[in-house]
């Protein structure tokens, strides 16, 4: 009950900042001026096409462009592709591409573009995109701007639609045909379609961006530059903002204590409006080849003790909500109608259950101990393993926090499996075959990270995993995705019990800001700066 | 000539240390879990098991550790530093692009703690115990204690957000585009706060062990000797007690060169200063060995060269002392 409460306050407030958006879209825009990005981790490579990451998508996102993007309801947009059909059995989609687009190198956008990046890149490279596109047999070209895609299994069009705004960047082909794709040099020095042309990158300091003067939307974009600037600190980043070097800063990237402040100074907007397609759960993994773990009354009394609207409210702040399952509420499409099982706070009901397991209390109360692997990213997991440690010691567990780095983090938990709880985040990116059944599927090779390294198996859960990824009819599909989220509410291999949208902090003069639900990610090409 | 015989020997001998110094720093990145691959799936957000496989592949870390070592030393016998897996450039470019700025802020932290020492640990050792004495030695005591993160920040705080007299971070104004003269003072700019927060904790060093140093050689025999003479007390500071207070200053500029180096991270991550700390730190936590390793060489490098120079400061100060013995 009380989370319903908290949605609906939740989307009570989402819906009182549409007014004040829809008053800045009337203003006419203004051409010029320089938006000043918050890049906080640098990464290998800029290309999309090879790396689906938003510290990718935040920079290369405005060089290079996706078939489809979203629109501010959340719908599949055409980008480079203007319109898509696909054959009643999932075997084929056909995408018709937009006409008299240019690469930044002058040369003309084709099929064959497309066909290079969907096989050499998606299929070969491209993380999420090599399991997305594993039975993507061939893209004919039967002209220019007609790329067909066919499938050797059925490829749910709602699957392909909702994946391609993050796993469809498009490479030009005549830069990467030759030569070793990861060691090309536009990797980092992108040459795309996108508003905005790549100018300069200076490792550990920023990375500019230029106006496209050639680009397919006339009159776009209306900024002359952006520029990233690289700042690890977040405390500096916060003073950064503050002082006007910095106009954006996105992903949460900021301390919690510096998002809640800047969200109250008029100078700043502090708001998960525009990150909607990126939401975030926090996850409580259990090993189950600690036998103390397998018994599933164990996992529910561990879930039964933690207080998590309490955890919500005193930590995280308005930016986070109780989660119900490894399907957010966000997700309008696959978001289970009915209720699921839910393990809310219940200390008395905890201890019974770790009674009846045969857990008695020991010396000091202790019934048994257990090691916590925390991931390094983010101060909500810190804290969220700090609550846990000390939640669970009310109940009688002992919990060693053991704090790693990122690297340390998946070697330990994902590949060694050196671990009793684990906990990190589960990314939902927009379909749930795309990142999140892995997560329970059984058979995912030893050191794959964020997929079912439990040493759980449940051939059911299996074969709704199976049935759901292929399924072309929209109705039955999302039947079989409440079916999911019964069967692994009710086994609870891992606990997803927070939801979280990333904050992004805007200056005022940034308007347009945050009108789709992946705008970080998306091209700014309507983007324009207030004097 | 002789100098450079000097140099060249200097530099055999410390070959062996060099060696070592690689070879256990290979050896203990290997202690921690994790290599660069799982580092980049990090940052990816994952990816399937192939992936990661093709990824070892790529990065040469399909080998055993003892045959990824020999190759890293025979490549760099003849002064290759590899491939840096981060950055996807050669190791020694990458170490060259982040010099300037960490030498930059090296000298001139330097300088300004030196010459501030100096003169503050002077004028405290003339007035010892009385009030000017206290209160820089208080002064000192607060900036040692103060932790330069925290510095850093409140120095931010209220020089750039709310006065808005100098700029919160980074090397120079990119929006701007400077060139010559303007360009200089940008960077100058940029500098300041940094320059300041590194500085002033090795300023408290300096500041207390020139006024012990000054303490000490005001009671020598020459001293007493020089006032006999009927100098002036300005004339015996300056001409004689200061150059023989400032050995055990120079000595400690030789030792702090190197901790300077590697230990900037905090000014450079908080100042967003693209320096050799911030790169070495990043370096760990992506597991990036041979952009550590090529650190570790270019810093240990450049540390053997300043104690060379100071070896031969020494003897320019005190004769006694030569370089070569």
């Amino acid at each position: 009950m009380t989370a319903l409460t908290r949605r609906e306050t939740f989307l009570l407030g989402a819906a009182a900042m549409i007014p004040a958006s829809a008053v800045e879209a009337q203003e006419t825009p203004r051409r010029g001026g320089v938006l000043t990005v918050h890049f906080a981790t640098e990464q290998r490579i800029l290309n999309p096409s090879l790396q689906a990451s938003t510290g990718v998508y935040i920079v290369g996102g405005k060089m290079q462009e996706a078939l489809l993007d979203l629109d501010a309801q959340g719908n599949p947009v055409g980008v480079l592709a203007e319109s898509w059909e696909s054959a009643p059995d999932g075997l084929t989609h056909v995408f018709r591409l937009r006409r008299g687009v240019t690469w930044h190198d002058g040369r003309p956008f084709t099929s064959a573009d497309v066909q290079f990046t969907a096989m050499e890149m998606w299929k070969k490279i491209l993380n999420y995109g090599t399991t997305l596109q594993q039975f993507l047999t061939e893209v004919q070209t039967p002209d220019p701007h007609t790329a067909i895609f066919k499938y050797e299994r059925p490829m749910p069009q709602g699957l392909l639609l909702r994946a391609l705004p993050d796993l469809g960047y498009i490479s030009p082909k005549h830069i990467f045909e030759t030569g070793d794709i990861r060691q090309n040099p536009a990797n980092t020095a992108p040459v795309g379609t996108g508003p905005f042309k790549f100018v300069q990158y200076e490792r550990g300091q920023f990375i500019i961006a230029e106006r496209n003067p050639n680009y397919w939307r006339n009159n776009q974009p209306y900024l002359d530059r952006v520029v990233w600037r690289v700042v690890g600190d977040r405390a500096a980043a916060a003073a950064q903002l503050e002082s006007g070097q910095i106009l954006f800063s996105p992903y949460s990237s900021l301390a919690i204590a510096d998002l809640q402040r800047l969200g109250r100074d008029p100078r700043f907007e502090a708001t998960t409006r525009g990150n909607e397609g990126n939401v975030r759960t926090n996850t409580l993994e259990f090993n189950f080849r600690n036998p103390i773990l397998a018994d599933i009354r164990v996992r529910r009394a561990i879930a039964h003790s933690l207080n998590v609207p309490f955890f919500i409210e005193n930590f995280l702040g308005p930016f986070a909500k109780p989660g119900t399952g490894p399907i957010p509420s966000i997700s309008t499409d696959y978001y289970p109608t009915e209720a699921m099982p839910q393990y809310g706070f219940d200390a008395a009901l905890a201890n019974r259950l770790l009674d009846e397991a045969g857990h008695r209390r020991g010396a000091g109360g202790v019934r048994f101990s257990l090691r916590l692997l925390p991931a390094p990213w983010g101060e909500d997991i810190a804290l969220w393993a700090t609550f846990i440690q000390q939640s669970l010691q009310q109940v009688g567990i002992r919990v060693e926090v053991v704090r790693n780095d990122a690297a340390g983090f998946l070697r330990s938990v994902y590949n060694e499996h050196a671990f009793d709880l684990a906990s990190g985040w589960h990314q939902y990116r927009s379909d749930p075959a795309v990142s999140t059944t892995v997560w329970y599927r059984s058979g995912s090779p030893r050191g794959a990270p964020w997929t079912n390294q439990w040493g759980w198996t449940d051939a059911r859960i299996d074969g709704i995993i199976d049935a759901a990824a292929t399924e072309v009819d929209p109705v039955k599909r999302k039947a079989l995705y409440a079916d999911f989220v019964r069967a692994v509410q009710t086994e609870l291999p891992l606990w997803m019990p927070i939801e979280q949208i990333f904050v992004s902090v805007f200056n005022r003069r940034i308007r347009n800001a945050g009108n789709n639900p992946r705008w970080a990610s998306s091209t700014w090409h309507d983007t324009w700066l207030a004097s | 000539m002789r100098i450079l015989r000097l140099a060249l020997r200097r530099l055999a001998a410390s070959l062996p240390t060099l060696l070592l110094i690689l070879a256990g720093m290979f050896l203990l990145l290997q202690l921690a879990p994790g290599d660069t691959v799982d580092a980049l799936m990090a940052q990816m957000g994952g990816g399937d098991a192939a992936l990661a496989e093709d990824l070892r592949r790529f990065y040469g870390l399909d080998v055993g550790i003892a045959a990824q070592l020999w190759n890293y030393l025979t490549r760099l016998a003849t002064l290759d530093l590899g491939f840096s897996a981060i950055y996807g450039k050669p190791v020694a470019t990458v170490i060259l692009e982040r010099l300037p700025p960490t030498i930059l802020l090296m000298v001139s932290a330097l300088s300004f703690a030196f010459f501030f020492g100096l003169l503050l640990g002077v004028l405290a050792a003339r007035r010892v115990n009385r009030w000017p004495d206290t209160l820089i030695s208080t002064l000192g005591l607060l900036f040692y204690a103060t932790p330069s993160f925290w510095f850093g920040l409140m120095a931010i705080v209220l020089f750039s957000v709310y006065l808005q007299w100098l700029p919160a971070g980074g090397f120079y104004d990119i929006t701007m585009g400077y060139t010559g003269l303007a360009a200089v003072l940008d960077i100058a700019r940029h500098l300041v706060l940094p320059t300041l927060t590194l500085g002033l904790i090795f300023l408290a060093i300096y500041l207390r062990i020139m006024r012990a140093s000054m303490l000490e050689v005001l009671s020598l025999d020459f001293v007493r000797t020089a006032r006999a003479k009927g100098l002036t007390e300005t004339r015996v500071v300056a001409r004689h007690v200061l150059r023989n207070a400032m050995l055990p200053m120079v000595t400690l500029i030789g030792l702090q060169a190197g901790t300077m180096l590697g230990g900037s991270v905090v000014v450079e991550s908080v100042f967003a200063l693209p320096g050799l700390g911030r790169l070495a730190y990043e370096s760990v936590v992506q597991r990036d060995l041979n952009t550590l390793l090529g650190i570790v060489f270019v810093s240990a490098l450049l540390v053997i060269a300043i104690n060379f120079v100071v070896d031969i400061l020494y003897a320019r100060l005190d004769p006694r002392i030569s370089a070569e013995s």
